[in-house]
């Protein structure tokens, strides 16, 4: 079987797909989380040093994992709407932007939340905490350059080329306040090492990432047919879904 | 018909810019005299002990700079877009990409050098050492025209957008950063008696990674808002 896949690079046919997607996604994201939680809660040990307050791992190291990896699928949909003039990923990219400075503002959040009594203090100028408060400015300024532009067309490849040059960034400035200063723990999970914490931990972060992943979709494809909706208003198609009874 | 050469083109294109901006003397001068005020009013802020200054004095005169910098940023296409000369520049047979190259060159020429020449004197107010205020010097000088790269994309994205210049400041100012942490972290080392050798390195790399790709971005991003 064959599926013609450039169907639904049409925003008419994808609106329809998308609207039966989200209710997969978003019961997927529900039943991830409370597994995850469930876990991450009643399973997963108390640790050695840091105690109970570790918890906060389960929602921190998942909204920071999606931040940084919706900024890239963000630019890469963007780039994608530069280069071959397809309406739907720049659409797709102007969903993902606010999902994306959501979960880079639950990151800081809950990290300093966790600082309060591991650091004793709520901020500090370290590599990873500084890098994500300006990964959250370059969602920012994505999203404003977006807004303040009235025609869509130049809005998007507008924000597709501030989001090119971003990610292009984001790995220059990562390095550069790393070498500047560094207190946050060596990452705790990595591929090519055995980690370095317990098992249920890691199985329970993984869920809960699944979790935010399987969200952030459900909620960038709900924004996504909200801005397909406005941007067709004119469409007959949409016209046509208008009159129909929902 | 015989069209002109690259190389006059950039030549025609980088000297009418530097005239015009030696002609609009006072704008020039405005942006000098925000980095001296910026970098005055911090001991004014945190008191005037010169042991603290001179712990300071780098990272304020290097983020005075980046701001100043980034000020007049809104000067390099603004009036060209308002006349349609850019347009005129996005039609000729020359890529665009080095046209604007020599645009933002003459821009940093008239915006960016002066403040690396006055550094020094602000490096004075933070009672710098003299090795200091030379790798203050060399750090400004290999570092400005990145901000001016950098920000020459940022300036070609907001044209003719509603409130352009805190736009542009939110785009450009977090794309800054590492520029601020080598050249202010090279003059910081110098003082504390260190090589800055590594730091300006850094900065070299910097300018030359933004030489490759920003002329690119801000030729895609003119292109963006003339059409």
């Amino acid at each position: 079987m064959t599926i013609n896949w450039f169907r639904y690079s049409s925003p008419a046919s994808f609106y329809p797909i998308a609207g039966a997607l989200i209710p997969w996604f978003f019961s997927g994201a529900a039943l991830l989380t409370i597994a995850g939680l469930y876990i991450s809660f009643f399973i997963a040990p108390t640790d050695a040093q840091q105690g109970e307050a570790y918890r906060i791992i389960f929602i921190h190291v998942p909204a920071a994992w999606m931040s940084m990896f919706i900024y890239v699928v963000m630019a890469a949909w963007a780039g994608i709407g530069l280069a071959f003039n397809t309406r739907l990923s720049s659409m797709a990219a102007s969903a993902l932007a606010p999902t994306g400075a959501m979960m880079t503002f639950i990151a800081l959040w809950t990290g300093s939340l966790w600082g309060k009594p591991m650091w004793g203090t709520w901020w500090v100028w370290d590599a990873r905490l500084t890098s994500e408060l300006i990964l959250l400015f370059l969602y920012f300024g994505f999203m404003s350059l977006q807004a303040a532009i009235d025609d869509p067309r130049r809005a998007d490849k507008a924000g597709a080329v501030i989001a090119l040059v971003g990610v292009i960034n984001v790995p220059i400035i990562y390095f550069s306040v790393k070498w500047w200063n560094t207190l946050h723990q060596g990452a705790s999970v990595s591929l090519t090492r055995s980690p370095t914490m317990a098992n249920t931990m890691l199985i329970g972060m993984l869920v809960m990432a699944l979790a935010f992943w399987m969200y952030s979709i459900a909620v960038m494809l709900m924004r996504l047919r909200s801005i397909i909706l406005e941007r067709e208003r004119n469409s007959d198609w949409v016209k046509t879904l208008k009159k129909q009874p929902s | 018909m015989n069209s002109p050469r690259l190389m006059d083109a950039l030549w025609t294109v980088g000297t009418r810019d530097l005239l015009a901006a030696l002609r609009h003397r006072a704008d020039l001068l405005t942006t000098l005299v925000f980095f001296a005020i910026v970098a005055s009013l911090f001991p004014l802020g945190v008191g005037s002990d010169t042991a603290l200054l001179r712990l300071m004095g780098p990272g304020v005169v290097w983020v005075a700079a980046l701001l100043a910098s980034m000020l007049a940023l809104t000067r390099l296409f603004a009036s060209d877009y308002g006349d349609g000369t850019l347009e005129q520049l996005a039609l000729s047979p020359h890529p665009l990409t080095l046209l604007v190259l020599a645009k933002t060159g003459a821009h940093w020429l008239a915006s960016g050098l002066p403040l690396v020449i006055i550094a020094p004197l602000l490096g004075l107010q933070f009672d710098l050492n003299a090795d200091a205020q030379l790798v203050l010097l060399a750090s400004l000088l290999l570092g400005t025209p990145t901000l001016s790269l950098i920000g020459a994309v940022g300036a070609a994205l907001t044209l003719g957008v509603r409130g352009g210049g805190a736009l542009l400041s939110l785009l450009v100012l977090p794309l800054y950063v590492p520029v601020l942490i080598f050249g202010a972290g090279a003059v910081e080392a110098s003082a504390a008696g260190l090589d800055a050798g590594a730091h300006l390195s850094l900065l070299g790399a910097l300018l030359l990674v933004a030489l490759v790709f920003a002329p690119w971005a801000t030729a895609v991003s003119v292109r963006i808002a003339v059409e």
